[in-house]
């Protein structure tokens, strides 16, 4: 097996664990922080928003690195599939394929069918014109938007970097990204997709 | 030269959020369903390897790459903010499968569609900006 095969494989949680605490150690060390939503903000205030919202008149270039980190992330993206990319499709739990089929998702099983990043047959442009589309994109991202600026964290800024400092409102936040998880997943889901 | 040492971490980044699958909306209804470790075990190694880089780093009073000693800001003590905020984003989290980063690294495997989910959040970012001083923290 040469290297291309090793990591073409999908990494073993410990590892990405590992790779995140070292990504989250990296961006200390060049003296900024882990917190991937903030760039929401940065992104706000760099179309104009600071003219009729005063929370976005700041100097987005205080936060210029967190948009070119984004950008990176994008094409990290593009190198991570292009180079490593994994011949089989991500393999979710036997118990997992069943809830979501169950759903009427369709759980790719060939890398023809599908990576099993997104799932292609209710999140596409086509799905957009639907009530259900319009739920799980628009209305998924709204809350993401929302709850990660109201919260001051995403799973970056909070979860992992909150959490490994010790910091309480993390952990209330992480709280809540639980219980909203859940009541979408159990509640919000099968009433969207049924 | 600064911004491009920025650019090599995201890109480290988005190389990591694909070969650990945290991209993956399955992976995330998954976790939220309590039926597979994978999730857990990434976020449990960064936090705990993290938790002992934060101490080690506090001990040590090291130096950043400007020559500055390394320090920590708290988060503020926002409690409301955190709780209604961060069930808001975890609606939003399991709906669409997908945080904030990884968000950005889906766009790089040519899923244009989520362009929609990013669009929204910056639409929600706004609504936030907006209420933000009528809103309980």
């Amino acid at each position: 097996m040469n290297i291309i095969e090793f990591l073409s494989q999908p990494w073993h949680w410990s590892i990405s664990g590992l790779m995140i605490s070292f990504v989250m150690f990296l961006l200390i060390y060049l003296g900024q922080r882990f917190g991937v939503s903030s760039s929401y903000d940065a992104l706000c205030t760099m179309g104009g928003a600071g003219k009729f919202i005063d929370y976005f008149n700041v100097d987005w270039k205080k936060r210029d690195w967190l948009l070119v980190f984004g950008l990176g992330a994008i094409i990290g993206g593009g190198i991570g599939i292009s180079f490593f990319g994994s011949p089989l499709p991500v393999q979710v739990s036997e118990a997992t394929v069943t809830d979501l089929q169950n759903l009427g998702v369709m759980v790719p099983t060939t890398i023809e069918e599908g990576r099993g990043f997104i799932p292609h047959d209710i999140m596409n442009f086509e799905a957009l014109a639907s009530l259900q589309g319009i739920l799980l994109m628009v209305v998924g991202g709204f809350f993401i938007g929302f709850g990660t600026r109201y919260a001051g964290g995403c799973t970056s800024g909070h979860a992992i970097t909150g959490l490994s400092n010790l910091q309480l409102p993390s952990l209330v936040a992480v709280i809540g990204f639980f219980i909203g998880g859940l009541i979408s997943t159990f509640v919000l889901l099968p009433m969207i997709l049924g | 030269m600064r911004l491009l040492k920025f650019l090599m971490v995201g890109i480290l980044f988005g190389i990591v959020m694909t070969k650990s699958e945290a991209v993956s909306w399955f992976r995330i209804q998954e976790m939220f369903r309590f039926q597979a470790f994978h999730m857990y075990g990434i976020i449990g190694v960064a936090v705990v390897t993290g938790a002992v880089m934060h101490f080690m780093m506090k001990k040590g009073q090291f130096k950043n790459n400007n020559g500055e000693v390394i320090r920590f800001a708290d988060k503020p003590k926002t409690y409301i903010a955190s709780i209604i905020g961060g069930t808001s984003f975890g609606l939003g989290w399991a709906l669409t499968g997908a945080c904030p980063g990884p968000l950005y690294t889906l766009l790089g495997h040519g899923y244009w569609i989520v362009l929609v989910v990013i669009g929204s959040a910056l639409l929600g970012a706004m609504v936030y900006g907006g209420l933000r001083s009528r809103l309980p923290h």
